[in-house]
C-alpha cells in the first residue's frame, strides 16, 4: 500500500487552475515531498527488502515467515489483545466519561486533567508500575499473603495476555474518554431534565437520550484505540513474557536481536497492511459520519 | 444531572473515585514510590531514600537524559516548522492536494513505530544517505513520528481561526508575508505552543522506533530504562522513569510559559 505512495501523486500536474492556486501547490509540495521521502519511501523499502533473498526467487522469505508457527501465533495474539483491550477501554471509558459529564462533583476538572495526563506518558510506565503492584512479588500479592498467611499471593497474571490487556486498558482508556466527553457536553441539559421529569429512570435516559448522541464518538475513540493497540510495542516489550509475543515485538526481535532484516520486513509489511487497512476504513467511515475525519485524533490534542 | 438521589450519587462517585485511583493514580504513584525505595518485598516499599535518584543522575544515566532532551527539542522544533508549513500551505492548495497532504502527514499515526524504525534502518544504512550509526537517524525517527501531531494540531487551529482578521488585513493592503507574520502566526501561537509541548512529551517517551535505530552513542532515556529492567535493576529503572516524567513536565511548563509571553 505504501508502495503506491512512493511516487508523489502531485507530480502529475493538474489542468492549469488560476494562478493563486499554483502558488498554493508550489508551497505545499516541499513539505509533502519531504515526508514522502522520509516516511513513505522507507515503508516502500521495507516491502522491497522483504522480497530480497539469497536464493533470489523473491518470495522465499515470505513463505518461510508466513508458514512459521511463531508468526501465526503472534498475529493471532496481536489481534486478540487489541480487540479485548479495545472492548475494555470502551466500557471503562464510557463509564468514566458518563460520571465526568453528568454527575458533577468538585474536583472533576482535576480528574479530567489526570486522565489527560496519561495520554502523554510513555506506555512502558504502566507495565513497570504493574510489576511493582501486581507482580508475583508485588505489593498486592504481599498484602494478600500477609492477610491469608500463605507464603505466596494468588496473583500471577502479568506474564499472560491478561496482564498486557490490563495494562493496555489502563493506558488507552483516555483516548475513549476524550471524544466521549466532547460528545456528552453537546447534549443539552434540558433534554435530560425533561426525560427525567416525565418519569424516565436514569438508565432509560442513558439508553434513549444520551447514548444515541455518543455513538459517533464511541466509534471514533474505539477505532483509534484498536489501531493504537494493534501497534503497541512498549507495553508488550516491557512485559517480556515468552508466551506474549505480538507482531511489533516480533519485528523487533527478528530485526535487531537476530538481525534477520528480510524476515522482519515481511512481518512489518503484514503489520503495516493491517494497520493501514484499519486506518483507511476509519478515515472513510468518519469522513462520512461526522464530516471531520480527524475528530478523534484532533481531540487527542 | 442523571442521578437524583443523594445516595445513588454518593455511591456512583465513590465507585468512580475508586476506579480512578486504582487505574490512573496508582501506576504513577507506584513508580514514584519504587523510585524512592531500596527494596519492596512487603505491601509497602521499604528502605526509602534518594539513592536511586543519585544513581539515575550519575554519568551514564544522566547522559541518556541529556540525549533524550536534545532529541526531543530538535525533533520537536523540526516537526513544528515542517508541520506548520504544511498546514498553512495546504490551506491555499486545491482540495485534492489538501486531502493527499492530510493523508500523508497522518500516515505515521497509523503505522506502528517499530515498522517506521525498521524502514529507516533499511533506507538510511547504505551509502548515498548514510545516517545509520549517527544521532541523526534517531532525531529523524522522532521528527517523523511527532510530525503527524504538530500538523494536525496546527490544521485544527487553522480551522477554528476567524478569517475576518486576515481578510481585514488583506483589504487594508497587507501582503501575504505580512499577513502571515503579523496576523496568522500570532493567532496560532497558543496552538503552536500546545503542539510543541505534545511533541516534546511524545518524543521523550518514544521507544518503538528508537529501539530499532539507536546507535550505542545516542541512547535515549526510554532505551536505557528498558536495558535496566531487562537486567533486573527495576528500582533504578523506576527512578529513571520518574526523572523522565519530571523533566517532561518541566519542559511542558517551560513551553507553556513561553507561550503565554
Amino acid at each position: 500500500m505504501t508502495a503506491t505512495l512512493e511516487r508523489p501523486p502531485a507530480a502529475t500536474a493538474p489542468p492549469r487552475p488560476e494562478p493563486v492556486r499554483w502558488r498554493g501547490i508550489a508551497w505545499t509540495l516541499p513539505p509533502l515531498l519531504l515526508v514522502l521521502g522520509l516516511a513513505a519511501y522507507p515503508m516502500a523499502r521495507v516491502l522491497t527488502e522483504s522480497l530480497d533473498s539469497d536464493t533470489g526467487s523473491g518470495l522465499d522469505t515470505w513463505s518461510g515467515v508466513l508458514g512459521s508457527e511463531l508468526f501465526r501465533t503472534a498475529l493471532w495474539r496481536t489481534v486478540q489483545i487489541a480487540a479485548l483491550s479495545t472492548l475494555g477501554c470502551l466500557i471503562l471509558g464510557t463509564l468514566l466519561a458518563l460520571v465526568l459529564a453528568f454527575v458533577p462533583f468538585t474536583g472533576s476538572k482535576v480528574v479530567g486533567r489526570l486522565i489527560d495526563a496519561v495520554l502523554s506518558l510513555p506506555s512502558f510506565l504502566i507495565t513497570l508500575a504493574f510489576t511493582f503492584l501486581y507482580g508475583t512479588a508485588g505489593a498486592v500479592n504481599a498484602l494478600i499473603a500477609r492477610i491469608t498467611g500463605d507464603a505466596d499471593g494468588p496473583l500471577n497474571f502479568l506474564g499472560t495476555p491478561l496482564g498486557v490487556i490490563a495494562a493496555e486498558i489502563t493506558f488507552f482508556t483516555p483516548f475513549v474518554v476524550r471524544p466521549l466527553l466532547a460528545a456528552f457536553t453537546q447534549i443539552p441539559r434540558e433534554q435530560l431534565d425533561v426525560a427525567a421529569s416525565l418519569g424516565a429512570s436514569p438508565l432509560r435516559v442513558l439508553r434513549t437520550v444520551v447514548m444515541p448522541e455518543a455513538w459517533p464518538a464511541l466509534m471514533a475513540g474505539g477505532s483509534l484505540v484498536l489501531l493504537l493497540t494493534l501497534n503497541e510495542f512498549g507495553i508488550v516489550l516491557f512485559t517480556g513474557a515468552k508466551d506474549v509475543v505480538t507482531l511489533p515485538v516480533l519485528i523487533y526481535t527478528r530485526g535487531i536481536v537476530t538481525f534477520d532484516l528480510p524476515g522482519a520486513a515481511v512481518i512489518a509489511t503484514v503489520q503495516v497492511a493491517l494497520s493501514l487497512t484499519l486506518y483507511c476504513t476509519y478515515r472513510f467511515v468518519f469522513a462520512k459520519l461526522t464530516g471531520g475525519s480527524r475528530a478523534a485524533v484532533d481531540d487527542k490534542i | 444531572m442523571l442521578l437524583w438521589t443523594t445516595r445513588s450519587r454518593a455511591l456512583t462517585l465513590s465507585l468512580f473515585a475508586l476506579v480512578v485511583t486504582v487505574v490512573f493514580a496508582a501506576p504513577i504513584a507506584t513508580v514514584v514510590a519504587a523510585a524512592l525505595a531500596g527494596s519492596w518485598t512487603g505491601p509497602l516499599p521499604s528502605n526509602l531514600g534518594g539513592r536511586n535518584f543519585a544513581a539515575a543522575l550519575s554519568d551514564e544515566n544522566l547522559a541518556s537524559l541529556a540525549v533524550s532532551l536534545q532529541t526531543a527539542f530538535v525533533a520537536g522544533a523540526l516537526a513544528l516548522v515542517v508541520g506548520t508549513w504544511a498546514a498553512l500551505a495546504a490551506r491555499e492548495a486545491p482540495a485534492w492536494l489538501r486531502r493527499i497532504t492530510d493523508a500523508v502527514f497522518h500516515l505515521p499515526i497509523a503505522i506502528p513505530s517499530v515498522a517506521i524504525g525498521l524502514g529507516l534502518l533499511i533506507t538510511f544504512n547504505s551509502r548515498p544517505l548514510l545516517l545509520g550509526g549517527t544521532k541523526w537517524i534517531v532525531i529523524l525517527a522522532h521528527t517523523i513520528l511527532v510530525l503527524a501531531f504538530t500538523f494536525s494540531a496546527v490544521s485544527a487551529a487553522l480551522d477554528r481561526l476567524d478569517p475576518a482578521y486576515r481578510q481585514a488585513a488583506e483589504s487594508l493592503g497587507a501582503g501575504p508575508t505580512r499577513v502571515l507574520l503579523r496576523i496568522t502566526l500570532p493567532l496560532l501561537l497558543p496552538a503552536l505552543g500546545a503542539a510543541a509541548g505534545l511533541s516534546i512529551a511524545l518524543s521523550m517517551g518514544e521507544l518503538g522506533a528508537t529501539v530499532m535505530v539507536y546507535p550505542a552513542t545516542w541512547k535515549t532515556l526510554p532505551v536505557s530504562i528498558f536495558g535496566l529492567t531487562d537486567r533486573g535493576q527495576v528500582f533504578l529503572a523506576a527512578a529513571d522513569t520518574t526523572l523522565l516524567l519530571a523533566v517532561t513536565l518541566l519542559a511542558l511548563l517551560v513551553v507553556g510559559r513561553l507561550r503565554r509571553r
